[in-house]
């Protein structure tokens, strides 16, 4: 994408679209929207846009397409992929002030939000009705719904209720054509090809959803939550194994390495298994009679999977204990060194063990640490590769490394991301995934969308010339312990 | 006279098979004729010897066949491990597709728990309009690489391509199932039913309701002794009565088989939201020879009525599976960026436009 200059009145006329102030221009308050989730790259954008309502934001889009102008919506920010990452030069639209809970029907079970709206926010307003918005990414706490339709979000219980789009009924949305859609409904059925499946995960490379109707589940009414120690890895991954084969299906299957447990002990003083290399936690839930009848399978399933210790959470506040170790882990293994690089791949779960037993491999091989803490019920892995960028060459390893992975999850027949999307980070990878056809196919929808190659520009698709990676330090609200990953 | 039917065996033959001619429609086992009812000037492509299981992994949730296949073989197949596909494909009885049901977009009474038909679909390769053969989405559970393309195709009725090879997630199928026929005197009672049921703690495998019916059938799934309880439950907060195992899959054999339909008739599916149900069952009866059935907790609404029927004049989007009527009903909101993509997809309108 080349961008040409744009015209020197520009930001003068962007601003006059909107109320005074809501314009950002000056260098100081621009400063903040330079990165996003990964560090490692940074742009600095012409000028920030605020719009508080729709049809603002439906000004500045089709301002910037009038003026072929790029444009990259933002939420919170916390995208892993570099997804929010400005075009140098364009226009970052921050909806965070769209963030109204438009509708809230719990006799219907959906809600209608406006994409600054945060994740959690959702269950918040659901759960006095006994509902809750299913999609969890690590970072719910802060992530806005624009920015996990814009990635198709993931989270801890993806394998029984799947992503993001799994949950958005419908959508209304502004085009990089300046068009104005409403795809889908209130309904869970649709009529005719599924534009809202076609829209979720766009990565911002076809417009900005302006209002997003999403699905809300009962909450289920019990949890029964494990964890088990492991001496080795493999030991681990044999117990999903032999969970899966019983034709239970767990809410989530999550796997932590010894790294991860070091890390994760130190920072939320969780309290693992003494000598375990793995820390399997399973998690079953439903209503009370089933889970029940469930568990007693579990804990036998688990008994017989050779484990150093079996802990079920007997509380609430146990399994919030689970969760917050798994949960933190990220975040903490990222305080064991100055940078890191983080993955997302996808492996067939069958594969799990030889996949983790290559990357333990590669990390002795290039001496580079890795943590591994992944959804192990789906395959999704997030090995969390350590170095420190002031050491000659320790980067370039650790992108020799991420690379080795990136194409071993190819090579499995998985996946580049699970859940973290292409972004700037992988776009490199994409045509590991598909061939010269099949990306042809996809830069052509996304012509169709955005004839001027406006909207997120950079993002999904190989570039030339792609900034080097500089460095992967903690998101500055990782550090601050607001946001953790997944 | 139209041309005669092609019939490739493999994803290759199809991509030439779309080639070979100006303008083709590719049609499955013909369940939902009203879907490939074109003009003679298509050359019609089917699927019938593009069939076969590719590739099943029981421990990865995942199946890959070719879109000819038959809906039953692949049930029979998964059923042999223990699994399913939870949102219980539409008319596999009747000999229908995998390929002719994800271009559909049917779900059968099994989405109300964990969703439709879009949403256990992971991946595809389809032949676009220049006959090029593409693999997008994933054959792993998770992916979030590329656009969703093989969603969009959901419900396409193949306007945008030519499905040749369809990745499915499966899930385990639950040890046993439970129907309960709860009693509902009208349309307003069967709504205050769908929406306490389907939001209560019991978590539903399906809950239905026929048109003209005073009752809602529900459906719950899970571990035997476990269903005792919930089923008890249930009945005590709302009257009815357990149904026999076989009378109960004679029940749900009438949803996916459209066994209510007279066969004659006119055939549509519309999406609603539960609230809509009590206008859409007033608006079935009005129909000459209309009946009707609600599914997914009163998400989707299907007519049938006799000739004459407007079906058109519904006031919720809808399509017609069987009979003459117009393909689309009801209000529809193409969108003006529709053009453009299937420009993108099939630029020379080899297949047909989403209202051929």
């Amino acid at each position: 994408m080349t961008a040409s200059a744009p015209a020197p009145d520009v930001v003068r006329r962007l601003t006059a679209l909107l109320p005074a102030g809501r314009v950002l221009a000056d260098a100081a308050p621009l400063a903040a929207y330079e990165s996003d989730g990964l560090t490692a790259f940074q742009a600095k954008p012409l000028a920030v846009a605020m719009p508080e309502t729709q049809d603002e934001v439906v000004a500045i889009v089709r301002f910037c397409h009038a003026e072929k102008l790029p444009f990259v919506a933002r939420g919170s920010g916390t995208s892993l992929s570099g997804g929010s990452l400005p075009f140098a030069g364009g226009i970052v639209i921050a909806l965070n002030r769209l963030n109204k809970i438009v509708r809230l029907d719990p006799a219907q079970r959906i809600a209608v939000v406006e994409p600054g709206v945060i994740n959690l926010a959702v269950t918040a307003a659901a759960q006095p009705h006994g509902l809750h918005y299913a999609p969890d990414p690590s970072s719910q706490s802060i992530c806005t719904i624009g920015g996990n339709v814009a990635f198709n979000a993931g989270g801890a219980h993806c394998l029984k209720y799947g992503m993001t789009s799994n949950h958005v009924l419908g959508l209304k949305a502004v085009l990089a054509t300046g068009e104005v859609v409403e795809f889908g409904g209130a309904s869970r059925e649709q009529i005719g090809p599924d534009w809202t499946g076609l829209f979720v995960g766009n990565e911002g490379l076809f417009g900005v959803a302006l209002e997003i109707t999403v699905q809300l589940l009962p909450r289920a009414e019990v949890f029964h939550t494990v964890l088990a120690g492991y001496r080795t890895l493999e030991e681990a991954g044999e117990a999903v194994s032999a969970v899966i084969a019983s034709g239970l299906l767990p809410g989530a299957i999550e796997i932590m390495d010894a790294l991860a447990l070091e890390a994760a002990s130190a920072a939320v003083h969780a309290d693992y298994p003494p000598a375990c290399e793995a820390v399997l936690i399973v998690e079953l839930e439903g209503p009370r009679e089933v889970v029940a009848v469930d568990r007693v399978r579990l804990d036998a399933i688990l008994a017989a999977s050779k484990p150093v210790e079996v802990r079920p959470a007997r509380d609430a506040a146990e399994r919030l204990a689970i969760w917050k170790g798994r949960k933190s882990a990220f975040s903490a293994v990222g305080r064991l060194s100055p940078d890191f690089i983080v993955q997302d791949g996808v492996v067939p779960r069958r594969r799990l063990g030889e996949a983790l037993r290559k990357i333990a491999g590669w990390s002795r091989e290039l001496g580079v640490r890795c943590a591994n803490v992944f959804h192990a019920g789906d395959g999704n892995l997030h090995p969390l590769i350590l170095y420190d960028g002031r050491e000659a060459g320790a980067l370039e390893r650790a992108e020799e490394f991420a690379g080795k992975i990136l194409r071993m999850c190819v090579e499995m027949g998985g996946s580049i991301t699970g859940e973290h999307g292409v972004g700037m980070e992988k776009r490199d990878y994409l045509p590991d995934m598909f061939n010269a056809e099949e990306l042809a196919c996809l830069k052509r929808l996304r012509a169709a969308f955005d004839p001027h190659g406006i909207a997120n520009p950079g993002k999904m698709f190989p570039a030339e010339g792609a900034p080097a990676l500089a460095q992967h330090g903690l998101h500055p609200l990782e550090k601050a312990g607001v946001i953790s990953r997944e | 006279m139209s041309a005669a039917l092609i019939t490739p065996a493999t994803p290759e033959q199809l991509a030439d098979a779309v080639r070979s001619a100006p303008r083709v429609v590719v049609v499955g086992a013909g369940t939902k004729p009203r879907l490939a009812q074109v003009a003679d000037t298509f050359a019609r492509i089917s699927t019938a010897k593009l069939r076969g299981i590719v590739e099943y992994e029981p421990s990865e949730f995942t199946f890959t066949a070719l879109a000819g296949t038959p809906l039953r073989e692949i049930a029979a197949a998964l059923a042999d491990k223990g699994q399913y596909l939870p949102f219980e494909p539409m008319l596999a009885g009747a000999g229908a597709t995998l390929g002719g049901t994800v271009a559909a977009g049917l779900s059968g009474p099994g989405r109300f728990r964990f969703g439709g038909l879009r949403d256990f679909i992971l991946g595809v390769r389809f032949v676009d309009g220049e006959g090029r053969l593409l693999r997008l989405g994933g054959k792993v559970v998770k992916n979030a690489a590329g656009f969703d393309v093989p969603k969009f195709l959901v419900g396409g009725l193949g306007r945008f391509g030519g499905l040749a090879e369809i990745t499915f997630k499966v899930f385990p199928r639950p040890t046993a199932l439970r129907t309960l026929r709860i009693d509902a005197a009208d349309d307003a009672a069967k709504l205050r039913i769908l929406t306490a049921a389907g939001g209560a703690r019991w978590e539903l495998d399906a809950l239905d309701t026929v048109v003209g019916q005073p009752a809602v059938l529900a459906r719950i799934g899970g571990p035997p002794a476990a269903l005792d309880a919930l089923c008890a439950e249930i009945l005590g907060r709302f009257p009815g009565r357990a149904l026999a195992d076989d009378a109960a899959a004679e029940v749900w054999r009438g949803a996916t088989e459209f066994a209510w339909a007279p066969a004659a008739g006119a055939l549509a599916k519309f999406a609603l939201t539960p609230a809509q149900t009590p206008e859409f069952s007033a608006w079935v009866r009005s129909l000459p020879g209309g009946c009707g059935w609600i599914g997914a907790g009163g998400n989707v609404g299907y007519a049938s009525a006799g000739a004459g029927a407007n079906l058109s004049a519904a006031p919720w989007p809808g399509v017609t599976l069987r009979g003459h009527g117009p393909l689309w009903l009801g209000p529809q909101r193409t969108p003006a960026i529709a053009g453009a993509v299937k420009h993108a997809l099939d630029p020379q309108g080899r297949f047909p436009a989403l209202n051929d």
